[in-house]
């Protein structure tokens, strides 16, 4: 049982890229922490420096409260979870969960125990004389929990420990992790590129991008809250829709493509800071689920074309098409699907018998009260 | 309509057809040479040639071992095989190791210095360490051929075995890391046991050239009591009499250690080959 601490960690590779700019985060004794973020912004490197597998560069770094910069791998007391699990073939389901107790030179009864009662937990015991080639995609990576779990590490660090699960598979080991997790109340740090994983997993999450934590914070507030377009449109599924807006009348309303919506008193209450936007350029971000779908025309409403209709039985996810200049946020989203799209395209969440298809003109309005407001230079969020 | 064979005759088909072919292309030197082995020197030469020797006779392999002291080639070739084997294997797997995982400037330079080693032709170098060998006072001795042998064997095994060791995923040794494993526990425990079929691999290589080499222990060592199998046999004429059924016998003898060698090792030989090439 530890805590965390990094406190200005950097990481300079030999070669002069920087990876890690200048991270500091604090983990509490028992907590989930998930950092997410696209490929390469770094998130992994940080885990490894937590593990001890790569240098710090500059800063310091404290699991509970001792600082561990220089300290090796074996004496931080932490157990780690690889993607691919890094399980050793030649050795059986057994050995590989005690093979870090033999090594502490534990007494062969207490290894067996506690193998055996790691096991038990994870629904191994079947399968403890099995070489892992034997064992599902499942039960491999429950193997290597097993091996996390039976040191009684005060860290646990796992490193997009489902990706190589198939989707079913993935939401079910998703909460048997964090069951575990739980039952042994050990300070977990999780890696993951999924931001669905991280919304579902994390107590807290940490948004990385380009070496930098964007936000920490609860999952909701995250999605609430965002601190600028980054986290706003990497959070959440399917993502925020972002337009180039103008404010106009002061603040009063807003200008989105040829359309204007008026801004209600909720809107001013909860971002005081537009009013110095007045009249100015700004970016607005409308979740799919905070649009209504009313006819065409109807007053602080946008003109939409809907482009496809995804039934998913309990909505409908409506891809449409406005006037409106859609703003694309490099790197949080998968590229594929930001090039498929229509330069106003978006998508709104609707009540699964709304009866719209392909080709109808349609009204969408958002809700003021719920909508998010970016600076267009600085791309922060204003409140 | 498509008819389906029962019983033998389903065995009958193209792939197996070009099976029994190759095997009969390979297997029948080696019957020959076998049959040849067994029989007595009246049977070796006759018109129509003898299928089955008749009679059977061990009298070739009696003479292989008493008159022409075939024993002590054998000695001197599994002294010199194994030993060299031994070497290259260890130096191999530790600095293919180093080659495949460790951060270490240079490592291009030396594996093409490695390839350009293995690529020398023989002959070339012959004559200069021969120089080397009578300078150093080692001439007519097993380390005469172990420490050429070990050094062209070398770069082969090294590339093997690095294509070997890139193929571990480094997590493994990571978790070992953390585990709490030793580098020199994590090479052993960790590395080596998944890198067995590249060990095979190299090994059956390395023991078939030292085993076969000939012109270094012709030049080298050309006292009787340090010739190698295939010096030995090409040397067991005089200019009156070439002993043929002896020459199969002691041959016979020389392939078995090879044949065992390859049968065992045959798939990990051809896992080691291919490793590194084709991933998963």
């Amino acid at each position: 049982m530890a805590t965390i601490e990094m406190s200005n960690i950097k990481k300079r590779y030999p070669n002069g890229a920087d990876v890690i700019h200048d991270v500091s985060l604090a983990i509490a004794d028992g907590e989930f922490m998930v950092l997410v973020g696209p490929s390469g912004c770094g998130k992994t490197t940080l885990l490894r420096m937590i593990a001890g597998l790569e240098d710090i560069t500059d800063g310091d770094m404290k699991i509970g409260d001792r600082r561990v910069n220089e300290v090796s791998p074996k004496d931080r007391d932490i157990a780690m979870v690889f993607q691919n699990y890094a399980l050793y073939p030649h050795m059986s389901v057994r050995d590989n969960i005690g093979f870090a107790l033999k090594l502490k030179k534990t007494d062969p009864g207490e290894i067996k125990r506690k193998v055996e009662e790691a096991a038990e937990l994870l629904g191994l015991t079947p399968y403890l004389e099995s070489k892992p080639r034997q064992l599902s995609g499942g039960q491999r990576q429950r193997v290597a929990m097993g091996r996390a779990i039976v040191r009684e590490p005060s860290v646990f660090l796992m490193d997009e420990p489902l990706s190589n699960l198939d989707a079913k598979l993935r939401v079910k080991m998703r909460s048997e992790i964090l069951k575990i997790q739980r039952r042994l109340g050990v300070a977990t740090v999780y890696v993951t590129h999924d931001q669905t994983e991280a919304m579902t997993m994390g107590d807290r999450v940490a948004v990385l991008s380009k070496g930098n934590i964007l936000q920490c914070d609860t999952p909701q507030n995250l999605y609430d809250h965002p601190v600028d377009q980054f986290v706003a449109s990497f959070i959440g599924s399917p993502s925020i829709n972002m337009y180039s807006a103008q404010l106009s009348e002061g603040a009063k309303s807003i200008r989105i493509g040829g359309e204007y919506v008026e801004l209600t008193d909720v809107a001013h209450i909860s971002h005081p800071n537009l009013a110095s936007y007045a009249n100015s350029r700004i970016t607005v971000g409308i979740r799919p689920e905070d649009f209504e779908l009313v006819d065409k025309g109807t007053p602080n409403s946008i003109t939409a074309t809907v482009e496809l209709v995804e039934a998913l039985g309990s909505e409908l996810l409506v891809h449409f098409n406005t006037d409106a200049k859609a703003v694309v946020v490099e790197g949080a989203k998968d590229e594929e699907e930001t090039i498929l799209e229509a330069s106003g395209a978006g998508i709104a969440r609707v009540e699964p018998r709304a009866g719209v298809k392909a080709g109808d003109i349609i009204g969408l309005r958002p809700n003021p009260a719920v909508m998010h407001f970016f600076d267009v230079n600085t791309e922060l969020a204003i409140y | 309509m498509k008819v389906t064979r029962v019983g033998w005759k389903r065995y009958i088909n193209g792939v197996n057809f070009g099976v029994v072919v190759v095997i009969l292309f390979v297997m029948l030197p080696i019957y020959w040479l076998v049959i040849s082995s067994l029989k007595q020197p009246a049977s070796l030469g006759a018109t129509p040639p003898q299928f089955f020797p008749n009679p059977l006779s061990l009298a070739n392999y009696r003479d292989a071992f008493h008159t022409y002291g075939f024993g002590i080639y054998f000695r001197n070739s599994v002294v010199v095989t194994v030993v060299t084997t031994i070497l290259v294997l260890f130096f191999g797997s530790l600095a293919g190791y180093g080659l495949g995982r460790l951060p270490m400037r240079g490592k291009s330079a030396i594996l093409i210095t490695l390839l350009i080693i293995s690529l020398f032709p023989g002959i070339a170098v012959v004559p200069p360490l021969y120089l080397l060998e009578r300078t150093v006072g080692i001439l007519n001795s097993y380390q005469a051929l172990i420490v050429p042998y070990t050094a062209f064997n070398l770069p082969f095994a090294i590339w093997i075995l690095r294509n070997y060791f890139q193929g571990i995923p480094k997590e493994m040794e990571e978790t070992g890391r953390i585990d709490g494993a030793s580098p020199w526990k994590i090479y052993w425990s960790i590395v080596m046991p998944q890198a067995l079929p590249g060990l095979f691999t190299a090994g059956v290589f390395t023991f078939t050239a030292a085993w076969t080499e000939f012109l270094m222990a012709l030049t080298f060592n050309n006292s009787n009591n340090y010739r190698t199998i295939p010096v030995g046999i090409a040397l067991f004429g005089t200019p009156f009499n070439i002993p043929y059924g002896t020459i199969f016998a002691a041959s016979v003898v020389a392939v078995i250690p090879i044949g065992i060698l390859v049968f065992v090792f045959r798939k990990s030989v051809v896992s080691g080959l291919t490793s590194g090439s084709v991933k998963g």
